[in-house]
């Protein structure tokens, strides 16, 4: 009986790496707004590093509130894009170092941002929680913080869309029930 | 008229992150605001087909609803974003400019009521909406209504 050999540390975390780096790479506003991803294993963290342009009242100063909006939820898109290529990615059905299709992006039905304090003028972070995801739709939660994990400065809800592909199943690379 | 959008203008300019995305006056006054913002490829959400983020349309509806507090006959000293609920209806048309009509329809002593409509081209068409409750700041020495 042989048993096979666990792929090298470098091996997995280049794969992961690149599928989430081409998850990303097609989204020109995310790049726009400099929106990083720190990868933790499957877990993502979304960092928006501080920039001049993004300020909304330069009396304060404080992030704008659109801003803010727009961070939360490319965090939760992501986050939602991300659990589905995850798993497909895991089960070796998808090799994202080898030519990868761009994924289908799920569509904002709505969102509603909390605003608990002002942004201020440093890097924020944020992490999306799905609380259900089922073939057709799903509800997404994310937290933003800047200096402490437990102060958070925003939150946000959101409903989205997951595509359909055309025969009706749900798409590959995308959360299922 | 044309002082109060002068100085509409300067209030946008006075914004880094509304300078940024381009986004111009086109009325202002009595708790009503409308603002628009050019397209640029820069704030596409999905390349494949072009249409702007939806954070680009939520940023300009933000700072047309905060233009709205701003100009409320209350004249308010400021105002801060206290939520947002921002629905989708469909995709804005690539290569249009959005427009983002707000209006400040109930002003309570601290608190400002909101909605907003964002459209393209097809004006009976909205492509998404918002209402917000914002902060409200009262000259010192005001009434509250």
């Amino acid at each position: 009986m042989t048993v096979q050999r666990p792929e090298p540390v470098q091996v997995i975390k280049q794969r992961r790496d690149a599928a989430l780096r081409g998850l990303l790479s097609g989204v020109p506003y995310i790049a726009y707004l400099g929106i990083q991803f720190d990868r933790r294993g499957d877990e993502l963290t979304a960092i928006l590093p501080f920039d001049e342009k993004l300020i909304g009242n330069p009396a304060l100063p404080a992030l704008h509130g659109g801003v803010t909006a727009a961070f939360l939820e490319v965090a939760a898109i992501i986050e939602l894009a991300w659990g589905g290529l995850w798993e497909e990615m895991e089960a070796g059905r998808i090799d994202p170092t080898a030519d990868m299709a761009p994924v289908r992006l799920p569509k904002t039905i709505d969102f509603t941002v909390d605003y608990l304090r002002s942004g201020l003028p440093r890097d924020a972070y944020a992490r999306a929680r799905i609380n259900r995801s089922g073939r057709r739709y799903a509800s997404v939660h994310v937290e933003a913080w800047q200096d402490n994990r437990a102060r958070l400065f925003a939150q946000g809800t959101g409903h989205f869309l997951i595509p359909q592909p055309p025969d009706g199943t749900p798409e590959k690379g995308l959360p299922s029930a | 008229m044309t002082d109060i959008i002068q100085i509409a203008r300067q209030f946008i300019e006075a914004i880094p992150h509304a300078r940024a995305l381009g986004m111009e006056f086109e009325s202002l006054g009595d708790g009503k605001a409308v603002i628009s913002m050019p397209y640029d490829p820069r704030f596409v959400g999905d390349p494949a087909t072009g249409v702007l983020h939806g954070g680009a349309v939520s940023a300009l509806m933000d700072t047309a609803s905060g233009a709205a507090v701003m100009c409320h006959p209350t004249a308010p000293v400021s105002t801060a974003t206290l939520d947002l609920r921002i629905d989708y209806f469909r995709a804005a048309t690539p290569g249009q400019a959005i427009t983002a009509r707000a209006e400040c329809y109930h002003v309570t002593r601290s608190v400002a009521f909101v909605r907003v409509t964002a459209s393209d081209d097809d004006d009976a068409r909205p492509v998404a909406a918002a209402t917000g409750a914002f902060t409200l700041d009262r000259p010192k020495g005001g009434n509250a209504r």
